[in-house]
């Protein structure tokens, strides 16, 4: 979590002056900070990564959101070559390519962020029904956001791993706020956990800030699942500290709301827990970070060629 | 005013004078992602400027169930690659409705979706699919180029009572220009420069490069400003001036709008024909790679003197 806070940190730091949403001046074309994608930042949030990706051996998959930073790291991929990634650089897991939104390391069985809400969803059972055909014991944890549970690929993927009890763990990162909406006023019903049990896919509601809570609760949850009792879900509810992009002040959020969030840091309540090593973990995670920065910033930009590889392989690269 | 703000004061305008214009979409309450829709909630309530949750098939769907029953929704889908979530509620059924139930309604539906590369955005957030749109019948797409433009237009838009995919760029949100309350019809092309070498036709962020490229030349660039219905007798007048055309878009070249205007300039006078837009790559997040999808004006200059030669 120690590491998960220290590169969002200095993620945002890297993005300041990045794209200018939310009606800031693009006019500044020549300024080119060193992370110029959108960024969507899970400060806050680290709980419900490091709680769940603790449970899972490297051989499991996930698919996370836009908001992926920790599913990846937790998940356990080089916080380096995930820097070099935003910083746009070769050497980056998608060569440049993906950026923030896009994040993958297949090496760790992470399968992707993704650019669109809810995407991730049919991918993941997808890939637990890839397992189940092929007599694989792994699991797939899909991790989505609470803006999510409103799109129609939240029924169609629920559905579809109950239908073919597939070994999949939904874990519905709910932090409050769908971009700069507030989740709550938009959804009806009784939340995440009862539509999912409305279609037989069983689950637990858990404080996400807790990260022992998230870890315990998961790990029932996974071991269910590992014992062939089909699609389990998990409802961590957590809280978005900063905007829905790194340059959005999210004003529109209530000044009280904000800070009891604030007072309620995942981190800041598990490092007593940790004792005498917290400080240790941190200072680590601080120098680990410091070297992914050095390394994105020394790391070579991709070849303007690579723009043209990768695409297909019939007609791969082709102008017209 | 800037290009969003001349949008926004469209959309302003519209919800002033017709109770039928209602707002739905993702964050419109607080501006919209781009600061489009910036105070209408404050002025018109939240019932018809409409916070949605995130369900772009039903925001679609449902603005074609509210047109059918009598109003005309300003659909916001944040950017093209978004509405793709939407295809089946846009072409299957708000752009068939009326052929389909015979005339019995129509749909007024203005459909925002803004396109282009923008700063980093990589693959799902940067594409151009104007075409895509122009190939199914029913719908209208309007492609602005200036604040002016983006004002007029999207009035034109919400007053014209069928479909329309309005799509605004990305990069073209902070332009300024003076904007009035001029009436544009849709359908009809700018000649932002005239010329008599050859005739550039573009449209959206691609005429300002165009006219960086087509600088110092008597080269005619044509702002086509609508893609369906295009304005064929401004193309084909020009083109019959100058013997020669070119068409440049920031969209894939391949399959691309481009392709249909030079056919038709080729079939109906047999003059030399040219198409420039991006490669067939997906956009990549880093710079360089995304420099790559970009046509630059060197590009279109290029392209050019080859027509010319």
């Amino acid at each position: 979590m120690a590491r998960i806070r220290a590169f969002e940190n200095a993620a945002e730091e890297a993005s300041r002056g990045g794209v200018a949403a939310f009606g800031a001046s693009v006019s500044d074309a020549a300024f080119q900070p060193e992370v110029r994608g959108p960024l969507h930042l899970s400060t806050g949030q680290e709980g419900v990564a490091a709680g769940v990706c603790l449970n899972l051996a490297t051989e499991d998959l996930i698919t996370s959101t836009h908001r992926g930073h920790g599913h990846t790291l937790a998940k356990g991929a080089s916080m380096e070559r995930m820097m070099c990634e935003l910083f746009g650089r070769a050497t980056g897991f998608n060569g440049g390519k993906g950026g923030s939104m896009h994040i993958a390391d297949f090496s760790v069985g992470m399968l992707g962020a993704n650019g669109v809400v809810a995407a991730g969803m049919p991918i993941a059972v997808g890939a637990a029904h890839a397992i189940r055909i092929r007599h694989e014991n792994r699991i797939v944890a899909c991790f989505f956001g609470d803006g999510a549970v409103n799109r129609g690929p939240f029924l169609e993927a629920l559905n579809w791993a109950k239908v073919f009890a597939l070994p999949v763990l939904f874990v519905c990162e709910d932090n409050r706020w769908s971009a700069t909406t507030a989740t709550e006023a938009m959804t009806a019903g009784d939340g995440p956990l009862a539509r999912a049990a409305a279609i037989g896919v069983p689950g637990l509601q858990v404080d996400g800030n807790d990260a022992l809570a998230v870890h315990a609760s998961s790990r029932v949850l996974i071991g269910k699942i590992r014992g062939g009792e089909g699609p389990q879900f998990l409802h961590a509810v957590t809280y978005r500290f900063k905007g829905h992009v790194s340059v959005d002040p999210a004003a529109y959020r209530d000044g009280e709301e904000v800070d009891r969030a604030l007072q309620n840091d995942p981190l800041a309540a598990l490092e007593p827990q940790v004792g005498a090593e917290a400080l240790s973990i941190r200072n680590e995670a601080g120098a680990e970070v410091k070297r992914a920065l050095a390394a994105a910033a020394a790391a070579p930009w991709p070849e303007s060629a690579g723009a043209y590889t990768d695409i297909q392989h019939t007609g791969d690269g082709q102008w017209r | 005013m800037s290009y969003a703000e001349a949008g926004c004061e469209a959309v302003r305008a519209a919800l002033r004078t017709d109770p039928r214009v209602v707002v739905l979409g993702e964050d419109v309450g607080r501006g919209g992602i781009f600061q489009q829709y910036k105070g209408l909630q404050r002025e018109f309530g939240a019932t018809r400027v409409i916070d949605t949750p995130i369900s772009e098939s039903t925001i679609m769907g449902a603005a074609v169930g509210m047109a059918l029953a009598g109003l005309k929704p300003v659909v916001e889908m944040r950017v093209v690659d978004f509405a793709l979530c939407a295809m089946d509620e846009i072409v299957n059924q708000g752009a068939k409705a009326r052929y389909m139930l015979g005339g019995q309604a129509r749909a007024p539906i203005v459909a925002r979706m803004p396109i282009g590369l923008w700063r980093g955005s990589a693959a799902q957030h940067s594409q151009s699919l104007e075409a895509w749109f122009a190939h199914v019948p029913g719908l209208v797409v309007v492609a602005p180029a200036t604040p002016q433009d983006n004002y007029s237009l999207l009035a034109a838009a919400m007053a014209c009572g069928d479909p329309v995919v309005y799509m605004e760029h990305k990069e073209l949100w902070a332009l300024q220009g003076d904007v009035s309350s001029q009436r544009l019809p849709l359908g009809k092309a700018r000649v932002v420069q005239e010329g008599s070498d050859a005739t550039l036709v573009t449209w959206s962020r691609s005429v300002h490069t165009a006219l960086e490229a087509a600088a110092g030349h008597s080269v005619e660039v044509i702002d086509l400003r609508t893609l369906w219905p295009w304005d064929r007798d401004t193309v084909l007048a020009s083109a019959a001036k100058t013997g020669r055309v070119l068409v440049a878009h920031e969209a894939v070249q391949a399959a691309g709008f481009g392709a249909e205007i030079a056919a038709t300039v080729a079939e109906e006078l047999g003059v030399r024909v040219k198409r420039l837009g991006g490669p067939r790559i997906p956009v990549g997040y880093s710079r360089p790679l995304e420099d790559e999808a970009r046509v630059s004006s060197q590009a279109i200059m290029a392209a050019l003197k080859q027509l010319l030669s």
